[in-house]
């Protein structure tokens, strides 16, 4: 009775206990398996910054158009073709809103993005200008004053002016680089540079011709947003080099 | 019979009247002509009650993004304060002349003071921005406050950096172009010029209107004290 009794109650344990082996087993090798591979692509996140917006149209541009207009079309633009490329892209409006600088470093530094590109439109000089910020190069601190973070971000942001501008420049534009001071840039702490587009030439003050492309050229919009792409593909690539 | 004095005096009193409405519209115009050619916003010429002197500006060009120095001869004041400010108006001036490399509208009179205020002992980091310090509360007529030992003290009077305070007027700011390069440009001039003037001067704020201001004109962070270097005024 014992012995016949004993057989059903042991087989249930014996499964369970095989059940259990079997699923530490997979475990097991399931951690090995993921250890086996390289490892995963890091996530890559850019912060694209359309400057202006809402109450603020910035700069009076081309045949009445506003800076604040031109930013958002281009900050629409240029994530269209970085999500093409499988790159993760957060903007700090998708519409003519008006955003705090404070709260456009706010959403970049929440994103922990590898790249942050404020876009800015003027009719002054000709070309992109491209700015990092003039703070000085800092150590990162566990805690910094939100108003000069980047400081500890400079040097990275440097580099990224550096890629970015041969990145225009091979695509046939005029590029200037410049340090200068700007509240949203100055508080983010990722590698943030400030991208200026004016006309593609200056206008002649003799002759008082128009520039050669104007800002509101299709073509010309279009150069600069793939420039910037192909520049953030090859930034991808440099920040995934060891 | 009107008598004939009378007739002759009437006459005179009617030839004085004529002669008196051709003055007078003779001078309306030459009026109006000179109205016309204020609009030209000619450059303010400098009080020429000091002897002219050489100066050195730091000029702004949009075209390709540099500062080159230029030498001015300019009638210039031995008050310091007044002095920056004469060298900043013939800077300006140079900006507001047709053809401007750097063309921002205001000229001279866009420079409503200068005050010249030593360092404060709390320096800022190089390039970084000055915190909560309020310049304001630095400017003549605000009340000495109680400060830490200024490391500075036991350097001469003569050799001590200076900060400068630079009061713009509204109508500058809200008649300059927007953007970063020429807002940046015209902030680095100005650093530059004053610090190629006068060595002393190492840090400069701005003001507009006697009041802090974010911008510029929408780009340009005027919150921060600036450093004015000999590397300011390179191109």
């Amino acid at each position: 009775m014992r012995s016949i009794d004993s057989v059903p109650m042991r087989a249930p344990l014996m499964v369970a206990l095989a059940a259990v082996v079997a699923a530490a087993g997979l475990r097991a090798g399931s951690v090995a398996a993921q250890q086996a591979p390289p490892a995963p692509p890091s996530r890559f996140v850019v912060v694209l910054d359309a400057a202006h917006g809402g109450d603020d149209p910035g700069g009076r541009l081309t045949g009445g158009l506003q800076e604040k207009a031109f930013t958002l079309a281009l900050s629409v633009r240029l994530r269209s073709l970085l999500a093409a490329r499988g790159i993760q892209v957060v903007t700090t409006r998708e519409s003519d809103s008006t955003v705090d600088p404070n709260r456009r470093a706010d959403i970049a530094n929440h994103a922990n993005a590898q790249a942050c590109l404020s876009l800015h439109a003027t009719e002054s000089g000709s070309g992109v200008h491209l700015y990092a910020s003039s703070l000085a190069s800092a150590e990162p601190t566990r805690f910094a004053a939100f108003k000069t973070a980047q400081a500890a971000w400079v040097t990275r942001s440097l580099a990224l002016a550096g890629v970015v501008n041969s990145s225009l420049l091979r695509a046939g534009l005029s590029v200037s680089l410049g340090r200068t001071a700007l509240l949203a840039v100055d508080s983010m702490t990722c590698p943030a540079v400030a991208v200026e587009i004016a006309p593609k030439s200056p206008p002649d003050r003799a002759t008082g011709s128009p520039p050669l492309a104007d800002l509101d050229d299709p073509d010309y919009q279009a150069q600069i947003a793939e420039a910037l792409a192909a520049a953030l593909l090859e930034w991808r690539t440099e920040a995934r080099e060891p | 019979m009107i008598p004939r004095y009378q007739t002759i005096l009437f006459i005179v009193l009617l030839v004085a009247s004529v002669a008196m409405g051709g003055v007078l519209w003779h001078l309306r115009e030459r009026a109006h002509q000179r109205l016309v050619a204020g609009q030209d916003s000619a450059p303010t010429q400098a009080p020429a009650v000091a002897p002219a002197e050489q100066a050195t500006l730091v000029v702004a060009n949009d075209d390709d993004n540099s500062l080159l120095r230029q030498a001015q001869s300019l009638p210039l004041p031995q008050d310091p304060g007044e002095r920056a400010r004469a060298i900043l108006g013939r800077l300006l001036d140079l900006y507001a002349a047709p053809g401007s490399g750097h063309p921002v509208a205001g000229g001279a009179n866009s420079v409503a003071q200068v005050f010249l205020l030593p360092v404060p002992a709390q320096n800022p980091e190089p390039g970084a921005e000055s915190g909560n310090s309020n310049a304001s509360s630095a400017m003549p007529g605000a009340g000495p406050k109680p400060a830490a030992p200024n490391p500075t003290d036991s350097v001469p009077s003569d050799t001590r950096p200076l900060l400068a305070v630079v009061n713009l007027t509204g109508a500058f700011a809200a008649g300059h172009p927007s953007g970063i390069e020429t807002e940046t440009l015209t902030v680095l001039s100005l650093c530059g010029t004053l610090h190629a003037n006068l060595p002393r001067v190492t840090q400069v704020r701005f003001l507009v209107d006697g009041q802090t201001r974010a911008t510029l004109a929408g780009h340009a962070d005027l919150t921060r004290t600036y450093l004015a270097t000999d590397d300011v005024a390179q191109p």
